[in-house]
């Protein structure tokens, strides 16, 4: 699969986020939803093949809010119907993420 | 075919606050809005096709060319598993380029932007991309398409939608294929099929279609017709 190439994009946000002349980075943290499309797991044994930084993984919750009754639930990705109503006609609030959340870099604890 | 735009596709860059809840895969997703613009300049629909490997997206394609005569078509061939996948279809008289990247498990958007400098955007109608046949990692990767066809073949069974929720959640519209096969298969129910599909929140369509015997290959266009309609009025509005 692409946790690869998604290690890599995550290497060079957190690069950019670091700045050309920057400290190295100590930790990079990292949000992942269940419908994202990559795999946790999968991205943790990829990761340091590339750098040295420290990746630390936060799970995102899978939410989603019912159009027919506004009812809030928290779902699976193999069933997202309302958990009030059981209508399928939902929205998903949170859960599909793949996002660098902050950097941590090497001599003073910078978080950006 | 890009000279208006010189494909300068810069990487965002900007204060290190913004990095940020920065999406992964934004790089991607620029990329991806410039092909959509190079689409829409020409007033090209684009229609990405996925699958697991083998559901018939290649059979698809050959049954649907010569059936759209009233539509100029071109292929980009991303199916790395059978090389000959271009070669299929430029034996149906459209022109077909392949993407060869190796083991890639995936089409991203540069690759298909590369493809593009070798395809006349002004000479088409409908750009199909065949995408590598993989339930997992296609849908992340935004190419530039303006709908995504999935394909589900009656030998794989009817439980993927709920084995590849991401995937299933990016169809704007669901094949079912090879359905020439159905009184083989005990086990198949569509309607199990698009109970899964609603139960992951999907409203797409499902049309049944067996590119082998013909049957739905009309609604199958019918829905390809009116995309057209729908993209060319998009166009007309501005
Ligand atoms: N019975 C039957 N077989 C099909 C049909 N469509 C494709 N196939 C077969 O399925 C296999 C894979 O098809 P192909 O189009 O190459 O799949 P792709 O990998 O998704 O492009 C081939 O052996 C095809 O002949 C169909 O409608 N009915
Ligand atoms: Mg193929
Ligand atoms: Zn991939
Ligand atoms: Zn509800
Ligand atoms: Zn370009």
């Amino acid at each position: 699969m692409h946790e690869l190439s998604v290690c890599r994009a995550l290497l060079r946000e957190a690069m950019r986020a670091a700045g050309a002349e920057g400290p190295p980075l100590r930790s990079v943290t990292v949000r992942i939803g269940p419908l994202s499309g990559v795999d946790a797991g999968l991205l943790a044994r990829a990761w340091p093949t590339l750098s040295a930084a420290d990746l630390l993984i936060e799970a995102a919750p899978l939410r989603v809010s019912c159009e027919a009754c506004g009812t809030e639930s928290a779902v699976t990705p193999q069933d997202l119907t309302c958990r009030a109503c059981g209508d399928w006609r939902t929205r998903l609030l949170g859960g599909d993420e793949l996002l660098l959340v902050r950097i941590g870099l090497e001599a003073e604890d910078a978080h950006v | 075919m890009c000279e208006s735009c010189g494909c300068s596709i810069t990487p965002r860059t900007g204060p290190a606050e913004v990095a940020v809840l920065t999406r992964l895969l934004a790089d991607n997703d620029v990329t991806a809005a410039h092909n959509r613009a190079h689409f829409d300049d020409w007033g090209v629909l684009a229609v990405n096709l996925m699958s697991a490997p083998g559901a018939g997206k290649t059979a698809l394609l050959e049954a649907t060319i010569p059936a759209l005569r009233d539509c100029r078509i071109g292929v980009i061939e991303g199916d790395l598993e059978t090389e000959n996948d271009a070669a299929r279809i430029r034996a149906h008289g459209v022109p077909a380029v392949q993407i060869t990247t190796g083991t890639a498990c995936h089409l991203d958007a540069a690759m298909v932007h590369e493809a593009l400098h070798e395809m006349d955007l002004r000479a088409l109608d409908l750009l199909f991309v065949e995408n590598v046949g993989n339930l997992v990692c296609p849908a992340a990767f935004d190419l530039g398409q303006h709908r995504n066809v999935v394909l589900l073949s009656m030998t794989e069974g009817d439980d993927k939608p709920a084995k590849y929720p991401v995937m299933f959640r990016a169809a704007d519209l669901v094949l079912i294929t090879k359905t020439d096969l159905a009184p083989m298969l005990d086990d198949f129910s569509v309607e199990r099929a698009s109970a899964a599909l609603r139960r992951i929140g999907s409203e797409a369509p499902v049309i049944n279609i067996s590119a082998r015997r013909g049957e739905g290959i009309e609604r199958w266009l019918a829905w390809l017709r009116a995309e057209r309609a729908a993209r060319h009025a998009a166009a007309a509005a501005g």
